[in-house]
This record gives C-alpha cells, structure tokens and sequence, in this order.
C-alpha cells in the first residue's frame, strides 16, 4: 500500500468536512491544526479543486477559493462528513489510551478515561479488536518519581536525583535538567543533562531514589542535544573491555538483552558470546544470578573474581 | 505519483458516496476520470482491487449488492453513508491531548500510520488541542519485530498461521497456531494463541520467530475464548501460594542499594528465638523484604554476592545457595566446554 497516497486522503476527508463548517479560516490557521505546512495544505486545496462527482464537468467538482488568504470551500456535500474510524486506526489510538491508563503520573487520568470512553462508542467493531493487543510500559515505575519527573519537565525545572547505579551498588547523587521522558524496552527513563557528568544521560526511573524538583531553572545548555535513545543505551566504545561468556541454553536470553558483538554456537546448545563494555563490574553479579546458566571465559581477572565472590558468599551460609 | 491516486481514490469515494444505485466495476472505470488511463480490464481490475483495499483499510465502508432480487445481475458497489460517518464525539482539548500522546505510542512501531490518520480525523471534529503540558513524554513501543504486523494482522482477523519458531534451547520447528492476542512486555513482542501442535495455549516470542509468518486458515474461523489475559500467558503462571511473603535478610551496611529500596528494617529484637544468627554482626544491617516469585528474587540475592545473606525462610536461602554453587562450580569446572562429554557433565550438575 502506498501510505502516502492513503494518509493524504484521509487528510482531505477529514479537512473537507472542517473546512466546510469554517468558511473563511487562515490558511495558517488550517495547515496549524492539521500538523502541515502551508504550501502542502494549498497542494491540498489545489487537488480537491479537480475533484468531484462523476461527469466531472465544472458543476460537479469542488468549489475551493484561497487566494485571499483565507479558505472557502464548497460543491462537496458527498463527504461534507468526517469519515469514520478505520480499524487499524481505532486499535491503534485505544491501545495507546489503555496503555496510558496503566501509567499512573504521566498524565490527566480523568482526560484518559473519558477519552477512552468517547473513543470505544466511536470505535464500534473495532473496539473488541483492540482487546487483542496490550503494550505494557508500567513495569516497575513508580508514580511519584513519573509525576515528579514530568512536573519537572513542563516547568523547565532542575531537579536534584539520588540515583541507584546497580552494576557497582553505589547510589549517587546529581543535579539534572530534564529533557524527555521517554520508554525504551518497556522501561521509563528521563534523558537529561548531567551536571556531575556534564553531559547527556539516560536516567532509568526504578533506579531513581528520590527525586526533588528544585525551585532553579532547569533548561538544558545548548549543547545538550537529544540522543536516540536506544542507541545510546547500547552503543559500546571501542575502546571497551572485551568479555567472553559462555551461556547454557537456558541462558541464551542473555544474547538477547545484550549488546552482544558475535555470539558462536557450542555443542549442546551452548553458546559463546562476546561483548564490549566500559565497566565489566556488572558481569559477575550477571553470572552470579544465573547460577551455572553461565561462565566467564575471558578476561581471567573477572573470572577469578567471580570464583571469589561466589566463594565468599558462601560462606556466610555455611556460618549462618 | 501521489497525487493521481489520491486524486483517483478521492473521486472514487464522492462517486461510491454521492450514487442512490449501485455502481457496476464498468460504471466506475467510467465515473472515476484517473481510470481511463488503464490499458486493459486486466490492468482496471488490478488497480481497482487495490482501491478498495486502501479505502476498508481507511474504514470506508464499501458494500456490494444489487439492485435486482430477480436478475443474476453483476454486483455493485457503493458506500453505506449511513455508516461512513465519524459518530458525533465531542472531545475536550484535554482527552485530544491524552489521545496525541496515546498516538504517540506506536511512534516507532508498525501502527503509527493509522495512529496518525485517526488522530487527524478526530481533530476535525473542530476544538484545538492543547499538547503544551504533554511535550516531552514519550510512551513508545518498538516493533522492528517483522513479524509484528502479520501476527496482528492474523489475530485480528482470526486467522490460524504457521511460522517457525526457535525455542529458548535452540531448538527450533515449525508451530501451528491460532492467535489470540500480541502482547509486548519489557520491550519484548509475544503473540499468545492455541498451538494445534500442543493442544494448548502458547505464548511465542516474536524475537524467536525465524523466516515468515503463513496463513494457513480462513478469516474468522475459530473463536477466542474470552478473557484471555495474554500478558499472564507471558508472564507465566505465578506461583500464587507463595506470593506476598516476607524474606529476612541480612545485609552488608552501605551495600546493596537496590534490595535495600524495597527493604524495611526487622525490628524483632537481635538474639532473639530465632537462633545465633538474628544477632546484628557489626557492619551488618537485618531487613524485611515483602517477595513475590521466590526465584527471581534469589536470582537478586545471589547477584549481590557476599554482600547479603538470606536468613530465611529456607527454601530462598536453598535457592540462592543452589544459584551460588552452580555459578562457582561452572567456573572451577569448565576450563574448556569444547568436549562434548565435559559439557553434559557441566548441564546435569546445574540443571534445577
């Protein structure tokens, strides 16, 4: 299908009807309110100016005038209506709403359930489609930190984070202006400036302590520019260590989850992967948690400190 | 390219709409001025064809009849204008707000076109919106999945599929199955649905799919049952008698950041009934920690290593002591898993 050709008309099916009941609008005002520029919209005008009923004679097509600046419209009784929603298109938006509801904090929840509401009597069919399909991005989150966070967001505020950096167990603290609150992988983060850091980071909001929106201005200096976020959760530096692991056929997930560089298949459905990472502290406590799902095969320092580890804890249930 | 069929699906839909009779393929190839250009009926019933499939597609509701209950005529087509219309919603700036950012969803994903169109239909039906309080949110989900669009497709349409599928051991084989739901969790995509092989419900990673996605069934020829909760098909059945249990743990002072977010302090008195090891050792802290799944969480105590101990109840501290063991014995034993016999030895010894 050539999505251009049927977003386009479905444009123009719904700006007839609004148009209609608008006579005289700015065409500033129109191409505003349908998210388009100007010379689109009159690319627009111009098209349904050489439609119209068949015969197709100058009786018949729509009457469009823009040349003062101003829209009038008219000769387009047969779709003087705004069309309906297509399936796809009300699944789309009452997955997204139901979505939302999930996630308390980031939004009006009476707007949410009134416009879920008004949306399924419009939706007719396709409102039993759409239970169907679920999105769940309120794993782990907790409201307080997302509303905080969004408040902080649309008031341009700085707000001071105590931060859990997991892979060293280390909470942290930093001052950071908010840039977007985003979810990647089923997870929220607020990607800010860091002013500890001096730079752009990805904050995972379940590992966000507390959370103070400070009475200081938070707009982020210029040179903090939006990553995307999924690269920049998983671009490795070249200059990071290598790790080898091999992973039971339980463990396989691991290559899933992480940036793995290649992963090579071993004899009964191991497999041996390698990855890059700047701080390898996390890699112990990984193969900790999937207790013989997996061995660290390279750099010898890691592996031995695993065995240490492993050793240790140990004994403190033998004394116990 | 774009605007001759606009222009031709837009006077194909005045023509449908504007008709009191039903309209012949033969009369719309004449009515609709963009069609003239086809060289053969061939080429007009091709093109045709892929009209009314982007107009349904759309929610035009394109019906067929005839005008004649007593001539086998040809069939015709028009557009139910009783059922065109958007239903007259009146939507506050604020749920248009609410509904921008529920478009905003599918951002990333195979949904962001239609998302989009619905959002500028409903914005026709006049105020403006006001998305000032909302900038910056952003509730994507991803679907590079491929196979994301015919598994919803399928399950939209209630139409069973084949596809080949790798298990999480490797294994992999091709799967019959009737879906019933898609469903996205931490990121990932799951379709949950009846495997004609199995005899039962399935969940299916979509991550684990391999080549493409078959019909191998009719639109609507089985039933979903109701209320199906896909989202604990993927979750896997919970082990409900032992949710909501309390773990008393001891852990290392100034350690352990993320337990200690969900932790409260044990206030039962140190050298209490519970034996020599309640007694606080320097240095250490005794918490309560409220647990669901009793194995994720050990998979936490033991990434924590030495830092932590579970005090009980016992079968936790089993499970962390068994993740423990497992882990050192793999890394002691395994100096090379390029023997076959080496490795099976290595999978009896950790397998739970």
């Amino acid at each position: 299908m050539s999505v251009g050709a049927t977003t386009r008309l479905s444009r123009l099916l719904a700006m007839v009807p609004w148009l209609l009941r608008r006579q005289g609008v700015p065409l500033e005002e129109a191409a505003r309110h349908f998210g388009i520029t100007t010379e689109q919209l009159v690319k627009d005008l111009e098209l349904l100016f050489v439609c119209g009923t068949p015969g197709h004679m100058p009786d018949d097509l729509i009457e469009a005038d823009w040349e003062s600046g101003r829209v009038y419209l008219d000769n387009a009784d047969a779709i003087s209506r705004p069309l309906r929603l297509g399936v796809d298109e009300a699944v789309a938006l009452l997955v997204g709403l139901r979505t939302l509801a999930q996630v308390p904090g980031l939004h009006d929840r009476d707007a949410v359930e009134s416009a879920l509401a008004k949306l399924s009597s419009a939706a007719g069919e396709a409102a039993g489609v759409a239970d169907s399909l679920t999105v769940d991005l309120a794993h782990g989150t907790e409201e307080v930190t997302l509303a905080a966070v969004r408040d902080g967001l649309r008031r341009h505020r700085r707000m001071h984070l105590r931060y859990l950096v997991p892979s060293r167990d280390e909470t942290t603290e930093r001052d950071v202006d908010p840039m977007r609150l985003v979810a990647v992988a089923g997870r929220w983060y607020v990607e800010a400036w860091c002013h500890r850091a001096e730079g752009v980071r990805l904050f995972r909001l379940d590992r966000v302590v507390t959370v103070d929106v400070l009475d200081v201005d938070g707009t982020p200096p210029p040179e903090a520019v939006s990553r995307d976020a999924d690269e920049a959760l998983f671009t490795p530096s070249p200059d990071d260590l290598v790790v080898t692991l091999d992973l039971a056929p339980g463990s396989r997930w691991v290559a899933e989850y992480y940036p793995v560089e290649d992963a090579e298949e071993r004899a009964d459905g191991w497999l041996r992967v390698r990855l890059r990472t700047a701080n390898p502290d996390w890699v112990p406590r990984l193969v900790l948690r999937l207790g013989g799902g997996a061995r660290i095969v390279t750099p010898d320092d890691i592996a031995e400190r695993l065995v240490r580890t492993a050793s240790a804890a140990l004994a403190g249930y033998d004394r116990a | 390219m774009s605007s001759l069929r606009t222009e031709r699906l837009l006077n194909l839909v005045i023509a449908l709409l504007a008709t009191r009779r039903w309209l012949t393929k033969e009369q719309i190839r004449h009515a609709v001025p963009q069609y003239a250009g086809c060289e053969s009926t061939e080429a007009f019933d091709r093109m045709f064809e892929r009209d009314k499939e982007d107009l349904r597609e759309l929610g035009v509701p394109l019906v067929t009849g005839s005008d004649s209950a007593w001539f086998d005529d040809e069939p015709g087509y028009r557009i139910d204008r009783a059922a065109y219309a958007l239903p007259e919603v009146e939507l506050t700036a604020e749920e248009l707000a609410v509904l921008g950012l529920a478009s905003r969803v599918w951002q990333q994903a195979s949904l962001a076109g239609p998302a989009a169109r619905a959002l500028v239909k409903l914005r026709a039906l006049g105020v403006e919106t006001d998305e000032e309080s909302l900038v910056g949110v952003e509730p994507r989900v991803r679907s590079a999945e491929p196979t994301f669009e015919p598994f919803y497709a399928a399950t939209r349409d209630r139409a069973p599929v084949s596809f080949r599928y790798r298990r999480p051991d490797g294994e992999a084989a091709e799967r019959h199955v009737e879906p019933w739901a898609v469903t996205s969790r931490s990121g990932w995509w799951y379709v949950v649905g009846f495997d004609r092989d199995r005899g039962q419900p399935r969940a299916f990673k979509l991550s684990r799919v391999t080549g493409g996605v078959r019909r191998i069934g009719r639109a609507g020829s089985y039933e979903v049952p109701d209320g199906v909760d896909a989202a604990a098909y993927v979750a896997g059945a919970p082990s409900s008698a032992r949710d909501g249990r309390e773990v008393r743990l001891r852990l290392r002072a100034g350690r352990c950041a993320a337990l200690r977010l969900r932790a409260r302090p044990d206030d039962v008195p140190d050298g209490g009934v519970r034996g020599p090891d309640v007694a606080a050792r320097a240095g250490w802290d005794l918490v309560r920690i409220p647990v669901g799944d009793p194995e994720s969480f050990a998979e936490e105590v033991a990434s924590n290593g030495a830092d932590v101990v579970v005090l009980e109840p016992a079968d936790v501290r089993a499970a962390v002591v068994r993740r423990l063991r497992g882990a050192l014995a793999l890394q002691q034993g395994g100096q090379s898993l390029d023997g076959p016999d080496r490795t099976t030895a290595v999978r009896r010894e950790v397998s739970r």
